[in-house]
């Protein structure tokens, strides 16, 4: 008999198809989440060959990153969008995927709709052409990001070719400090293992600190994972997980859930399983993070200094850093806390949902954002906005200066009109730092919901915990 | 897919790291909705200024590169999104090969979808030829995926590589991977059976339930 084994061994072993002498798996897919973006050749290559989506069922298809967040009464203006858009929904018809359209409450980013709707479940496969799929393991899922050929084949075949990756365990352990969430949590641990660190392995997430996680923190931290390299991360679900998908529309009902959840409670990795490698995090020593530079391995904490060149343990990295330092604008040794912003960003599949939005209206209530900062809310989804509304949350941006949007991408990457212009310093709640990211020359530094709240106010980079003390 | 044996072309050095996919193809040109067409904008945040001058100094706008087939990198080459748009925008600009110590995972998957062969070798090796591409003055390589060779411009020892075996078989024979799997339907459906009765809440519920 087989040994103990861990959640990943557990999905990848029951999605097997079949295995190839040398190790090349044909990998089962259960769910399939399409957006505009990274679906249109897909769907052509489908009807050049003469080919049809395999199970409609198991795919659903959403516009988030082309769509704008202000009137959506009105036809998208930008030609090319509009077009990406139209061809998805065209598409979505011919082939007989269900989508969410624009005008949908239900619209949102795909991975905001996935859990919402209760599409992702635990212990399936799921992927989407998007690289931020590592969110659905929050759920216990096995789900990764994929490109475009391997959009069309799972389309066609409902599977797609695979080689086993490795195993990594990060594992945080401790009470985490008063002020820090799951994203410095995740901003850490990539601080830590580097944006390659993870390449070529699916992580497990483990510790008291994830256990203690909601479900939207789980989101946010196995969101970031593909930024340490891993295209998967995943959490053992437990009843948090149950909690958060019973009802929801797309769950199992009846008999069915119940069955469901108890082959759910067999999933969590065996005592005793073993890992490829292992990481160990201390939850005291996190602080509130944001990122100086242009990759989300370039973390400090809040307290801490931009870094200086000299210390680059290469010729390679002093390169890379000065080139980051001269792209933000930045001088080594300054203090972070003094690094003025012009844009605040509080949205994307990082930290769009209900409770991001909970976490920073708190830190805002009562008060106005600085006068040299103009800022806004990007709910994830529509309900997400649609919720936000009923707590009165939009009231309380709105009130402190505030921008409220539709929900969608948004300035995540600036795919839509909202972008930054050369030279202006974001703080932003999402993924990704990179040169140009948010608009070509735009200087991103990633940070909390709470943090980003905390800075709206203050107009610069600020340690949320002497706000709300 | 076009299959790739054996590439003889100019080799481009581009000694960053983590060099990610937002560099390779900026989001803006990710609007189309063709796979053609993108080789123009490949690398365009550092390849043109704002008002879309060409900067001189940037790799491929220099003469002995602007026809580079092959791409030398640093670490971690491709980080960041799964725009299968990176890959397409190198193979339409003419690079069909990419040498770097390592690549990112989803990047690596979408070269060979495209028939792009992506290089892992050790950092000293990346540093010995990113310097012959830099130095040589006719910096043309050999890429042989048949004998898993690149044979240098120097004339210096050829550097071996690995590829895996089924993705190496993919590209010589330019092979359609859907197809392929198609040919396992029979395996598929003994699956969906399977699963269907082991796990009926997956068949149950879903979209459109």
């Amino acid at each position: 008999m087989s040994g103990p084994k861990t959640l990943f061994e557990k999905i990848w072993e029951s999605h097997l198809v079949d295995v190839a002498e040398d190790g090349t798996s044909l990998l089962y897919i259960d769910r399939h989440l399409v957006h505009e973006v990274t679906s249109p050749q897909a769907f052509e290559g489908l009807r050049a060959s003469g080919r049809k989506v395999l199970r409609p069922e198991a795919t659903l298809a959403v516009p988030d990153h082309n769509v704008p967040t202000t009137d959506r009464s009105r036809p998208i203006e930008d030609e090319t969008s509009r077009i990406q858009v139209q061809t998805l929904e065209e598409n979505c018809r011919e082939f007989g995927v269900q989508l969410f359209g624009m005008r949908d409450r239900r619209q949102g980013i795909v991975h905001v709709i996935g859990p919402e709707q209760g599409f992702t479940l635990p212990g399936t496969t799921i992927v989407c052409g998007d690289s931020h799929t590592s969110t659905h393991g929050a759920f216990g899922a096995l789900a990764f990001g994929i490109g475009t050929s391997e959009v069309e084949h799972v389309l066609a075949t409902q599977t797609l070719i695979q080689k086993r990756p490795k195993t990594m365990r990060i594992s945080v352990e401790g009470t985490l400090p008063f002020g820090v969430t799951a994203k410095d949590v995740i901003l850490a641990i990539i601080g830590k293992i580097g944006t390659a660190g993870g390449t070529g392995y699916v992580v497990e997430y483990a510790g008291s600190v994830i256990r203690g996680l909601s479900m939207e923190g789980r989101m946010t931290v196995c969101n970031m994972s593909i930024e340490g390299g891993a295209r998967a991360g995943l959490i053992a679900p437990d009843e948090k997980t149950w909690t958060y998908l019973k009802g929801r529309p797309m769950a199992p009902k009846g008999e069915d859930w119940e069955k469901a959840v108890a082959w759910w409670r067999t999933l969590a990795s065996d005592e005793g399983a073993t890992y490829d490698a292992e990481v160990l995090l201390k939850a005291e020593e996190i602080e509130p993070q944001v990122t100086w530079g242009t990759s989300p391995q370039d973390v400090v904490p809040i307290s801490g200094r931009v870094p200086d060149p000299k210390n680059a343990k290469d010729e390679a990295q002093r390169r890379a850093m000065e080139r980051a330092l001269d792209y933000m604008g930045l001088t080594p040794g300054m203090p972070v806390e003094e690094i003025v912003l012009d844009k605040i960003f509080l949205g994307s599949c990082t930290n769009g949902r209900i409770e991001d939005l909970r976490a920073a209206a708190k830190v805002i209530a009562g008060k106005k954002i600085a006068p040299n900062v103009q800022a806004m809310v990007v709910p994830g989804s529509g309900l997400v906005r649609y919720q936000a509304e009923q707590e009165g949350l939009d009231k309380i941006f709105k009130d402190a200066g505030f921008e409220w949007r539709e929900a969608g991408c948004s300035m995540c990457l600036g795919m839509n009109p909202d972008q930054l212009s050369p030279k202006e310093r974001c703080a932003s709640t999402s993924n990704r730092n990179f040169e140009g990211r948010q608009g070509r020359q735009g200087r991103t530094h990633l940070l909390s919901p709470e943090m980003a709240a905390a800075a709206a106010v203050t107009g610069k980079l600020t340690d949320v915990r002497k706000l709300v003390a | 897919m076009v299959p790739f044996t054996k590439l003889t072309g100019i080799a481009a050095p581009l000694p960053m790291i983590n060099v990610d996919t937002d560099m390779i193809i900026p989001k803006q040109f990710l609007k189309t909705i063709k796979r053609t067409g993108l080789g123009k904008n490949l690398f365009d945040e550092m390849r043109y200024t704002q008002d879309g001058q060409e900067v001189p100094d940037f790799v491929l706008n220099q003469p002995k590169y602007r026809q580079a087939q092959i791409l030398i990198a640093g670490e971690n080459f491709g980080c960041g999104s799964s725009r299968e748009h990176a890959p397409w925008a190198l193979a339409d600009f003419g690079i069909r090969c990419v040498i770097a110590p390592s690549f990112a995972d989803i990047f690596h998957n979408n070269c060979f979808k495209n028939g792009i062969l992506p290089i892992r070798l050790p950092q000293e090796t990346i540093d010995a030829l990113m310097a012959e591409a830099q130095n040589a003055p006719d910096p043309t390589f050999t890429v042989d995926l048949e004998q898993n060779l690149i044979l240098r411009p120097t004339g210096n020892e050829p550097i071996s590589f690995k590829i895996d075996p089924f993705n190496r078989e993919c590209l010589l024979e330019g092979l359609d991977d859907i197809g392929l799997t198609m040919q396992k339907a029979d395996k598929i459906q003994a699956f969906v059976a399977k699963q269907q009765a082991q796990a009926p809440w997956l068949y149950s519920a879903g979209a459109g339930a």
